[in-house]
């Protein structure tokens, strides 16, 4: 296999009488921005601290660019890493903390002075060469952080939510930077983190975690639009999931409502259905009997400026969220008026409950 | 809660007053006192010449001196690892090393030093024990000698010397660390650049109060060391009761005072934490 592959091959840790990642399995490409992502507890940090050699599998193989690595001690592995709390030594400057890497691998000199100001200007820190952590404000730090993860042009780079203590509009811009130094310097990307916006807008894949397993992987618009299960689909952006029967080939939603259901995950009778608010088409109205179509009031309208989000209250109590985008000329519905809701059945799924 | 400037000076007063009463005045008095009986400037001067110079106190501070940096480096030796334990120890094992250091640091000096005593005596345990096991001919002398008074001091010291390094130590965020571990250190390099020099600001503070402690020990060197182990403390006090030498005996106060306070005066400065992290 070639430099910068990653694989996981039926890793599993325990504490005590706890699996905190089980049999876990994964292949990496060499260049791919690869994201694991999961609530806190879904065992996402664990599975990467086996990856970086701090934590040690009880059971199967961590391989990196072919070599099985499952028992080398980090220093062994020639990572890249970034950590959550940016982990800058207090007591180096800037560019001693860049330079860590490869000052303890004894790089010679000139050759540490000239990666330094390689990555320094990657990371567009020109001019901070000598301060310090503490006179740095936190997306320099991160910039710091980031430099140093790259210095040494690891073939894999570790990223641990390193974009989780800035403010929105700061992780935003960061989250295209990475994406653009990773995409230059040829790395393969493992990035942790919780926030799902986060992974579907930097990731080649996805793979989402829940209670130590992989529950979905795949790329950023296969695993949001085509969940497999209830959890992925509501821990990916806002989901609606209506208790449902199935009935021939089609599904009896709330009120018995017949709908068509996209082919959806299910084998057994009953299920959620599962549309994206964004997918659901609002029109003034009652019921109209046309196919796919669910009658409802409006219960509560918010005007989130570049979208208006409706919930709408259909049969048996149940709720459905419609995203709607504030287009040219668009007409806003209000509390208490009838209206239809309807989606194209490929956009809906039907899930196991 | 930050406090007003106004009310942290009220609550401050009590032990203000305590150390005026009970320190600044009585020690201002003393060398006042004992001074102006030497009469001008002059003479004052050519005296606390004389007496420093004199051969019994310039052999007294060269031994306390050397006592000070030989127990100050025993106990860095003896006390840095201990605290790297004890700061990395949890649980009951912490409380244990915990309560090993701390019950002594509880225990009057008097009390440990005689215990120490009873150790190292001719036929103390430590000499039953080497004698029994046949690696030495004849009692090893321990006590009423320079050995006695560094065995005796280190011990009575190193708590002051872990409680502090430990403070610095517990600081270190352990994840600095473990960064370093996964940007390829080795574990020696971990402690070499990242622990020691984080630390560093500990060590300075550690050896400073525990050279400050020692250089005014009086109980320690007194029961346990021998004829040419006097140290200032001890020549302060033998001039003021014995030879009643009370001029004396203020100037070499003074000399102590003088190295503790700006011995204390760096000391400050380290003790900050964040401070002395440049």
């Amino acid at each position: 296999m070639t430099a910068g592959s990653v694989a996981l091959e039926g890793v599993t840790k325990r504490y005590g009488s706890e699996t905190v990642v089980a049999d876990v399995s994964v292949t990496i490409a060499p260049g791919e921005f690869f994201t694991l992502l999961g609530p806190s507890g879904s065992g996402k940090t664990t599975t990467l601290s086996m990856l970086a050699g701090f934590v040690v599998p009880d059971e199967g193989r961590v391989m990196l660019s072919g070599q099985d690595m499952t028992r080398v001690p980090p220093r062994g592995r020639g990572l890249g890493m970034v950590f959550q709390n940016y982990a800058i030594f207090p007591h180096l400057n800037v560019a001693e903390n860049v330079a860590f890497p490869l000052t303890v691998k004894r790089a010679p000199k000139a050759e540490i002075a000239r990666r330094v100001a390689d990555a320094m200007a990657m990371v567009k820190l020109e001019g901070f060469e000598g301060r310090y952590a503490r006179q740095l404000s936190g997306g320099q730090q991160q910039r710091v952080a980031l430099a140093r993860a790259i210095v040494a042009h690891p073939p894999v780079v570790l990223m641990d939510e390193p974009l989780g203590a800035l403010d929105k509009n700061l992780r935003y811009h960061m989250q295209v930077e990475i994406k653009e130094i990773s995409r230059r310097l040829g790395m393969t990307v493992i990035y942790v983190t919780h926030d799902q916006e986060e992974a579907l807008t930097m990731s080649d894949r996805i793979a989402i975690m829940n209670r130590g397993r992989i529950a979905q992987m795949g790329p950023p618009r296969e695993v949001y639009e085509k969940p497999d299960s209830s959890f992925v689909a509501a821990f990916l952006g806002e989901a609606n999931l209506l208790k449902a029967r199935r009935d021939g080939n089609a599904v009896a939603g709330p009120g018995g409502t017949r709908i068509d259901a996209g082919a959806g995950a299910l084998g057994a009778s009953d299920g959620l259905l599962f549309v994206r608010p964004e997918k659901v088409s609002i029109a003034a109205g009652g019921a109209d009997g046309a196919p796919n179509t669910l009658p409802g009031q409006v219960r509560h309208a918010s005007f989130l400026g570049n979208i208006v989000r409706y919930q709408v209250e259909v049969a048996e109590g149940a709720t459905v969220l419609c995203d709607t985008a504030n287009g040219a000329g668009a007409a806003l519905h209000a509390p208490g008026d009838p209206v239809r809701l309807s989606w194209r059945a490929e956009d809906s799924r039907l899930l196991a409950a | 809660m930050p406090v007003r400037i106004p009310t942290a000076w009220l609550l401050l007063a009590p032990a203000l007053l305590l150390l005026a009463g009970l320190f600044l005045f009585p020690i201002g008095w003393f060398l006042h006192a004992s001074i102006s009986e030497l009469g001008t400037w002059s003479e004052i001067l050519t005296e606390a010449e004389d007496v420093l110079l004199s051969g019994a106190i310039s052999r007294s501070l060269v031994t306390t001196g050397w006592i000070g940096v030989v127990v100050t480096l025993l106990v860095l030796v003896i006390g840095y690892p201990m605290s790297y334990a004890l700061s990395r120890a949890r649980g009951w094992v912490f409380t244990a090393i915990l309560l090993c250091i701390v019950l002594p640091y509880f225990t009057s000096t008097i009390v440990r030093t005689y215990a120490w005593m009873v150790l190292l005596g001719r036929n103390g345990l430590i000499n039953q024990i080497l004698l029994g096991l046949g690696l030495v001919g004849e009692p090893v002398n321990l006590l009423y000698n320079r050995t006695g008074v560094i065995i005796g001091m280190t011990y009575v010291l190193l708590p002051y010397m872990v409680l502090t390094l430990f403070a610095a130590m517990k600081a270190v965020d352990p994840r600095l660390m473990q960064a370093a571990e996964g940007m390829g250190a080795s574990p020696a390099q971990v402690f070499r650049k990242v622990f020691m020099p984080l630390t560093l600001h500990g060590v300075v503070a550690g050896v400073l109060i525990t050279f400050i402690l020692a250089i005014g020990f009086f109980v320690t060197p007194a029961l346990m060391g021998g004829p040419s182990d006097v140290m200032i403390a001890m020549l302060i006090e033998r001039e003021v009761e014995i030879t009643q030498n009370w001029p004396s005996a203020a100037l070499m106060t003074i000399v102590l005072l003088v190295v503790t306070l700006a011995l204390y005066a760096v000391y400050s400065r380290f003790a900050e934490p964040g401070e002395a992290v440049r």
